[in-house]
């Protein structure tokens, strides 16, 4: 484990918080900056996925649920703070005279959204994690498992087409709890809070990876019988990393929401879960901030080479899937101490991928 | 009756093509370990195969059977090539395959969209096969007897080769002990490449089924994974007996399912149940004993 | 290794920070019934600069994910009608220089485009879109930056916007006329199958209420995900249902899944047909030989005998990159170009308002392949010939029935007593 000297990752988080709150909003043009928001959602989610699977080696391929949660959840309170008395349009055609779907009704108080964004996640979470994780599925099953969830959700939400608003999704949302969305000085403060969240994250998983409890959980990636036999329960340790992962991804979608205008079940499904992933391997799933740049990449290059070579970006994200797993497992975050390692031992590895997971899959 | 027979048959049918899809995944999953996601493209691969060859023979009686060999060479031989450029590195960080397998499978299926038309191809059914079996007042469709016919010989060939030939012997003596089968003169190298061969050959020859029964293009094979790789869960790793189980339960509770609610929630309810029965019972319906603590 | 007080403190201080900033920034912004509200939501002045040799138009066509295969060759018309045009001059003297946006079969993705290609590329119109779910993205983006967003595919209808042209068909002249023509069949009984997403059920309501006027049953009503090809179980209940007809409403490859197991069910286009609303001339080939004798309803066949068509035909067989097929959303992707040049030829100017100004001024015609087609300057719909073609063994479609008339739109189906006024009315003031 590279450890940074404790200034040296705050200092990071203090700079990557000028960088995102001061200096993007007075440099990039308002299509930017959005886009940048929208970064940022993805990165939030990434930060919590770097805890599960870099630190926690869980591969948790299903975040679109988590995500779908805090994303739906907004959407349902915006659509309805659009649609003011009425029910919303999409819902009309179906059965004109039928009322709103009751579970819709909380979603009209703000103060019950933002709960259900902090809570839901937690609770099925919780409720999963604790099934999975004490009856010690792990490794592959785990992935596998999280990523039918999401296909499960996905398809339910299209295929309910007039409570969820289906494939189409939610759309087109005028305020933002009280505030017009289409105003630009609304929109850089909707920008400003996603970036503060993920600074807010980022700091949190800090504190985690430095306390005790972060080495528990590296512990029980690398050597899960040796902690169980030291007298901790590895199961209760996956699973507060496995919920504060799901709360961040619950936070990222709801972000997400306002900022890009829309939400269908294609941003969580098995495609958007697994590209969520691809971001954190890219920049390095047991960094700090590995994580959130990957998946920062990974989204800028989404909008800027799938714009200029469409085709190409397939490919390149294709490549970059097998050459980053293959030969920099710990991702592009990996390079400095490698290059450090190279050249004080040359005969050294450095930093070994975590090795774990064999028996997991054999046994 | 038509309410209760037809769903069962359908379903069978349906579980068949789910079989086939997942026997090559019990073989490089559950025997080596590697999870595959380029699996449904190496599927998609056979598909294109059938209609490669339905250019050279166009006569369909005949084209589909040639084309089942021929699917089985050629997924196998892009199988082959993929264990030995990036799989071979990495069989000591089995979740990492998942990662780069993502990838060959986004170019995979880019690479077809691009090469064939984006429309897709059409495969022609062999004439023998229109037509129906009545049974019990319902007429089940020839082609479906076909799916589950070729299912049943795919695994007569997969259980008589692993356990009377050679490399059969080869291949299980190495999954059970690699170091002991290493040491005892058993080229694990050679074992893994033909493994992986078969595996992914037999992802082709499901691809021919498939090509029958949906559409032949690039985005066919997005449609199995998933629910191949939960089969080859529930049943158990390593245990074909237990993939089989598992395959039909799952066709025909999804035809069941279709059948009382909408094909969306079918799907739905189907992985429900198997992400339920997992939780219950994570080891799957069959298991290997091992000393292994977990 | 406990949290210390200090570094708890700046985890506070920061987060307080970025939140305080953020409400400080508020401030500014205006919230809902403020008297603000109204003048903000209209768009920031248009970047688009016209005064060079050149114009910009955008191209947003899915050409990476699922709906590539039938986005792609809607993108490559698009090209040619360019080409067309700016050989011939352009559109005001100014050549065609067109930006080309892949949606990736994702809508986010769509809306994300739209706004990158109007606020950043500065085009003066985009073309394309497929789903009704990319055109709903796009929807509010082109209305807030009050751009131009041409349309291309027949959909649900129940829409319409100053900020988009539709030059696909709405439900009156697409699906109105296929229940039509099974009502004229004597069809009593219909069973309708349909991709499970917005179109199929919005389509299938709205044939629901027509059946009932027409007084055929349905007698059934089944719907698959659009990324499943497997349509056994579904065909099993059409086969025990007896309908006359099926109503065909699903999109995509799912499509070669339902023919293959209507086929292998025994069902024969003699006697048991299929009326398909998005099997077209691009996608017959991929079904082979088992969707001959089947029909489906489009304003736009390969086959028509008009005097633009020959050349049509001939232009995007020559083309690069061809399909060698011409089909209807094609076509409407050819119109869509062209009626934007006879637009802005008419408005004198690229300028969105006077483009909209001059659809309202005197009737907009064009001369497409289907024939001459007129543009309605009130809902941005324009008129077509109905059409129902019969798929032969060489995949192309023999005309058994026309209208006799072009069909005027009506994307609101106001001239249709049977459909319910009050879901009309909630429609219209939902979408404000």
């Amino acid at each position: 484990m590279t450890k940074l000297k404790p200034w040296i990752s705050l200092g990071g988080i203090g700079l990557f918080a000028v960088l995102l709150l001061a200096v993007a909003p007075l440099l990039l043009t308002d299509h930017w900056l959005n886009n940048l928001g929208k970064y940022c959602c993805w990165a939030i989610a990434a930060v919590g996925i770097g805890l599960a699977w870099g630190r926690g080696g869980m591969l948790v391929m299903g975040q679109g649920v988590f995500f779908a949660l805090g994303a739906y959840a907004m959407a349902m309170h915006l659509t309805l703070e659009s649609a003011g008395d009425r029910v919303p349009g999409f819902m009309v055609l179906y059965d004109p005279l039928a009322p709103l779907p009751a579970f819709w009704e909380p979603f009209r108080s703000a103060g019950f959204t933002l709960l259900a964004i902090v809570l839901l996640p937690v609770i099925l979470a919780g409720v999963l994690g604790y099934a999975l994780f004490k009856r010690r599925v792990k490794g592959a099953y785990f992935a596998i498992l999280t990523q039918a969830l999401a296909v499960a959700l996905a398809t339910l939400i299209s295929s309910t087409i007039r409570e969820t608003g289906g494939d189409t999704g939610l759309s087109d949302f005028k305020y933002f709890f009280g505030y017009v969305l289409n105003d630009p000085a609304n929109k850089l403060m909707v920008y400003l809070i996603a970036a503060g969240l993920l600074i807010v994250c980022l700091l949190a998983v800090r504190q985690l990876y430095r306390s005790r409890f972060g080495e528990l959980l590296v512990a029980t990636r690398d050597a899960e019988e040796r902690v169980r036999f030291l007298g901790y329960d590895p199961a209760n340790v996956k699973l507060v990393a496995f919920i504060v992962s799901a709360l961040m991804a619950s936070v990222g979608g709801a972000m997400f929401v306002p900022i890009v205008g829309i939400i269908t079940p294609a941003e969580i499904g098995a495609a958007a879960s697994i590209l969520m992933i691809a971001g954190v391997a890219f920049g390095g799933r047991a960094s700090l901030f590995g994580p959130a740049l990957g998946a920062m990449a990974v989204g800028w290059g989404q909008s800027s080479l799938g714009s200029t070579w469409p085709e190409g970006w397939t490919y390149i994200l294709g490549l970059l899937f097998i050459v980053v797993i293959l030969f920099l497992p710990n991702g592009l975050s990996s390079l400095p101490a490698r290059f450090a390692a190279a050249r004080r031992k040359p005969a050294e590895k450095p930093v070994p991928a975590p090795a774990a997971e064999l028996e997991e899959v054999r046994a | 009756m038509d309410a209760l027979i037809a769903p069962l048959l359908n379903g069978s049918a349906q579980g068949a093509l789910l079989l086939l899809a997942a026997l090559g995944l019990s073989l490089t999953f559950g025997q080596m370990g590697v999870i595959n996601m380029a699996h449904g493209e190496f599927l998609m691969l056979g598909a294109f195969a059938a209609y490669l060859v339905q250019q050279v023979i166009s006569a369909s009686d005949l084209s589909i059977p040639v084309a089942l060999p021929v699917a089985f060479v050629g997924a196998g031989l892009f199988g082959l090539l993929l264990e030995v450029t990036i799989i071979q590195w990495m069989y000591r960080r089995p979740l990492d395959t998942l990662l780069v397998t993502v990838g060959v499978s986004l170019i995979l299926q880019q690479a077809a969209l691009q090469i064939f038309p984006s429309q897709g191809v059409p495969v022609e059914k062999p004439g023998w096969l229109d037509g129906q079996l009545t049974v019990l007042g319902y007429g089940w469709p020839l082609r479906q007897l076909f799916t589950i016919l070729l299912a049943t010989v795919c695994v007569a060939a997969l259980s008589a080769w692993l356990k009377y030939t050679s490399f059969g012997r080869r291949i299980r003596a190495t999954v059970h002990h690699r170091d002991l089968a290493e040491t005892s003169g058993i080229s694990t190298r050679t074992v893994d490449r033909l493994t992986f061969f078969t595996g992914s050959g037999l992802a082709g020859v499901a691809g021919v089924a498939a090509s029958l029964i949906g559409g032949t293009n690039s985005q066919m094979g997005a449609q199995y994974i998933i629910p191949a790789f939960l089969v080859v869960a529930a049943g158990g790793i390593g245990q074909l007996k237990g993939t089989i189980i598992a395959a039909w339960t799952v066709g025909v509770a999804l035809s069941y399912f279709a059948y009382w609610t909408t094909g969306s929630l079918a799907q739905v309810l189907a992985f429900i149940l198997v992400i339920v029965f997992l939780q219950l019972r994570p080891q799957g319906l069959f298991t290997v004993r091992t000393r292994s603590l977990a | 290794m406990s949290i210390s007080s200090k570094r708890l403190r700046t985890l506070v201080t920061t987060g307080a920070i970025g939140t305080t900033m953020a409400l400080v920034l508020a401030g500014c912004g205006a919230k809902a019934g403020d008297e603000a509200a109204g003048s903000t939501t209209s768009a920031a002045p248009s970047c688009v600069d016209t005064s060079g040799a050149s114009v910009k138009l955008g191209f947003l066509n899915s050409l990476t994910g699922g709906m590539a295969i039938s986005e792609k060759t809607v993108s490559n018309v698009l090209h040619m009608a360019a080409d067309e045009i700016n050989a011939d001059g352009g559109i005001l003297g100014k050549k065609i220089e067109y930006i080309q946006e892949d949606g990736a079969t994702d809508w986010p993705t769509f809306a994300e485009k739209t706004e990158k290609l109007l606020t950043q590329d500065c085009v003066a119109a985009i073309f394309g879109g497929w789903t009704s779910s990319s055109r709903k993205a796009v929807k509010p983006v082109v209305e807030k930056h009050n751009g131009l967003f041409f349309y291309p595919v027949q959909y649900e209808g129940l829409e319409s916007s100053p900020n988009i042209y539709y030059t696909g068909a709405t439900t009156n002249q697409q699906i109105i006329p296929a229940m039509d023509y099974l009502a004229s069949q004597g069809v009593k009984k219909l069973f309708l199958a349909g991709s499970d997403y917005v179109f199929p059920r919005t389509a299938n309501a709205i044939i629901k209420l027509y059946a009932a006027k027409l007084g055929i049953e349905i007698v059934g009503e089944e719907y698959v995900p659009l990324d499943k090809d497997d349509w056994t179980s579904q065909v099993a209940k059409i086969v025990a249902a007896k309908p006359d007809f099926i109503f065909n409403t699903i999109n995509g490859s799912s499509n070669v899944g339902f023919v293959k197991a209507y086929y292998d069910a025994g069902l024969k286009a003699e006697t048991t047909p299929i009326i398909s609303v998005s099997i077209a001339e691009e996608e017959a080939p991929a079904m082979g030989h088992e969707v001959t004798g089947q029909y489906a309803s489009w304003n736009y066949f390969q086959s028509l005998k008009t005097d633009t068509n020959p050349k049509f035909i001939e232009s995007w067989k020559a083309y690069p990159n061809s399909s060698g097929v011409t089909s209807d959303p094609m076509e409407a992707a050819y119109i869509s170009l062209y009626l934007y040049k006879a637009l802005v030829e008419a408005a004198g100017s690229f300028d969105v308002d006077a483009v909209n100004a001059a659809a309202k001024a005197k009737p907009i015609t064009f001369d497409a392949p289907e024939g001459t087609v007129t543009l309605d300057g009130e809902n941005h719909h324009i008129s077509k010939p109905g059409h129902i073609g019969k798929i032969n063994s060489s995949n192309q479609f023999d005309v058994v029935w026309a209208s006799d008339k072009f069909i005027e739109p009506d994307p609101y189906l106001e001239g249709y007593d049977w459909f319910p006024a009050n879901i009309r009315e909630q429609l219209v003031n939902a979408a404000g």
